[in-house]
């Protein structure tokens, strides 16, 4: 049952990512630090307050989301590659901060977290993550997202405030992130630094790439294949475990070339053209 | 009465001079072209306009209202709306999506809003539907919405475009050569869109090569040439211009244009002096 718990939980991670990279076309490549401020938040106040767990995951996401307010509003005037930097090097620091900080506890992490997370709760809380970005996703605001990723330039000259628009992408995503972390750190019950580290964002990007941009099963789907690897490389060997992110990196460059829109891309559901899906390549 | 004026225009890119104090003025209601060759800064003009670039010098009043620092969805909120020179669609959204896009700055439909599904939200969205499928009735695409933007063909691309654009509840239109790669009849489908457009009290602004559709629907004629105003007049003045005709339109234009006996008399008075020449020539 853990293993599914995990699964869900990197669901909730991937379709976050998803709304920010795939729908609105901005590259994160921080987004486990939403994950781990999530976490951190949502444990501080139960140990600390003694707030209950459900206050204290939500707490934890609104904690992320206002993170991703602060982290958002200077980095979303880059474009492209300027972006990825950006939130690679907020994540860094983040995770620096949590590092030194004492009342996070340092690299000691925090212990002693009361175990509540279980899998009715996860897929409660992926079923909420699911719905409300499908209903966004399909309104006024989610259409602005696509289309920012469309054509950022004409969508600006239709009306949109893009950067309003970016933002709003980047808090919402960073809230779900925060509450798959508040529900991963009640599951595990301590908490590093390390968790949240450059090597997850990628895990998490991974997810999506996989099982398709723009996608919201597709993350999933992308999330359950990346989260049951390791297990399964583990009990055929435990040599080859120990290589799987060489392996994650293989798994992105063959995805590149052979199905760059992912297993269940957006365009591949709606569009039978596949021919046309492999010319335009890693867009 | 004018809509817009743009007084003393400069836009310099690095050390090259795009535009060079440029004074433009449409008066409402009115079809304006600008026409020149390639590179002499109508696009750029353009985008000045809608506030993609902020001039390096000069001043522009949308209805009175200075709107030379303000950002392009703002000027789109306040009345004027753009295409794209290469056509700037949303390729993986349907054509009802593109054009609800148009509608974005005069909804306000948010994230709660969108969770919930609160009635305002669900009699906005069905407000702007019914309208999308007008403009889209408009320009002759309502049969085609639930199609993806890309697998449109070009001259429906075109025209999706300024749907889009119209979407918007613009007062000025600025359409970007929308005749560029039509062929005769869809030129000609163009001619009456603008027209109908024009009819309706939209003001246009247009960049175009095609000097069909310009001669036919223009009230006005700005001509640029090295980021300089060279012309500004009717149709009948611009042609006769010589400078036009040196630095655009070219000689041809005037021949084809004019197609007078004067003109074919003198030809033709030429041609047989030079046959006769070489006749002699030969004979010597």
């Amino acid at each position: 049952m853990q293993i599914l718990t995990v699964i869900i939980i990197n669901s909730i991670l991937a379709v976050s990512l998803n709304l920010i990279s795939g729908y609105t076309g901005q590259l994160s490549l921080g987004h486990a630090t939403f994950m781990g401020l999530g976490a951190y938040a949502a444990t501080l106040f139960t140990l600390k307050l003694q707030t209950p767990f459900l206050v204290s995951i939500v707490l934890g996401a609104v904690v992320a989301a206002f993170f991703g307010f602060v982290i958002g509003v200077p980095t979303l005037r880059l474009r492209g590659d300027y972006l990825a930097i950006a939130t690679l090097g907020f994540g860094e620091i983040t995770k620096n901060v949590l590092l030194n900080l004492k009342i996070t506890g340092g690299p000691m992490g925090l212990r002693g977290i009361p175990k509540v997370t279980n899998v009715y709760v996860a897929a409660a809380a992926l079923i909420f993550v699911i719905f409300s970005l499908g209903r966004i996703i399909n309104s006024r605001v989610g259409k602005s997202f696509i289309a920012i990723r469309e054509d950022e330039l004409a969508a600006e000259a239709m009306g949109i405030n893009t950067t309003r628009f970016k933002i709003l992408a980047f808090i919402i995503g960073a809230f779900y992130a925060g509450l798959a972390g508040g529900l991963y750190a009640f599951l595990f019950r301590y908490i590093n630094p390390k968790d949240f580290g450059f090597m997850r964002s990628i895990e998490i990007l991974c997810m999506v790439v996989l099982g398709g941009m723009g996608n919201t099963y597709g993350a999933v789907l992308g999330a359950t294949i990346i989260t049951i690897l390791p297990e399964f490389l583990r009990s055929v060997s435990p040599a080859i475990a120990q290589y799987r992110m060489v392996l994650y990196g293989l798994l992105l460059v063959i995805m590149m070339i052979v199905k760059p829109r992912g297993i269940i891309g957006e365009s591949s559901l709606s569009n039978k053209k596949p021919k046309k899906l492999l010319e335009k390549g890693g867009a | 009465m004018e809509l817009l004026e743009g007084n003393n225009l400069s836009m310099v890119f690095g050390g090259l001079s795009a535009l060079n104090s440029v004074d433009i003025k449409i008066n409402k209601g009115e079809v304006l072209s600008i026409i020149g060759p390639n590179g002499a800064g109508k696009t750029t003009l353009f985008n000045l306009l809608t506030g993609i670039y902020s001039p390096t010098e000069g001043k522009i009043c949308f209805r009175k209202k200075e709107i030379k620092n303000l950002k392009p969805y703002e000027i789109t909120r306040l009345g004027i709306a753009r295409t794209f020179q290469n056509i700037r669609l949303f390729k993986e959204m349907s054509v009802l999506d593109n054009v609800m896009i148009g509608q974005h700055c005069r909804t306000k439909a948010g994230i709660f809003g969108a969770i919930f599904k609160t009635p305002a939200v669900r009699r906005e969205e069905s407000f702007v539907r019914d309208k999308v499928m007008d403009v889209l009735e408009f320009v002759g695409l309502d049969d085609v919405y639930k199609e993806k933007a890309k697998n449109l063909p070009y001259g429906k691309q075109r025209r999706l475009e300024m749907a889009r654009a119209l979407a918007t509840d613009p007062e000025l239109v600025l359409l970007d050569e929308p005749a560029a790669g039509m062929n005769h009849q869809e030129t000609n489908d163009l001619i009456k869109l603008i027209e109908k457009l024009n009819d309706m009290g939209k003001t246009v602004l247009l960049i175009e090569h095609d000097m069909k559709l310009v001669m036919d629907i223009s009230r006005r004629i700005m001509v640029l040439d090295y980021g300089k105003k060279i012309a500004d007049g009717s149709p009948d003045e611009v042609k006769n211009d010589e400078k036009v005709i040196k630095a655009y339109l070219g000689d041809d234009f005037r021949k084809e244009n004019e197609g007078t006996d004067e003109i074919k008399r003198v030809k033709e008075a030429r041609r047989t002096k030079e046959v006769k020449q070489a006749k002699e020539a030969y004979v010597c």
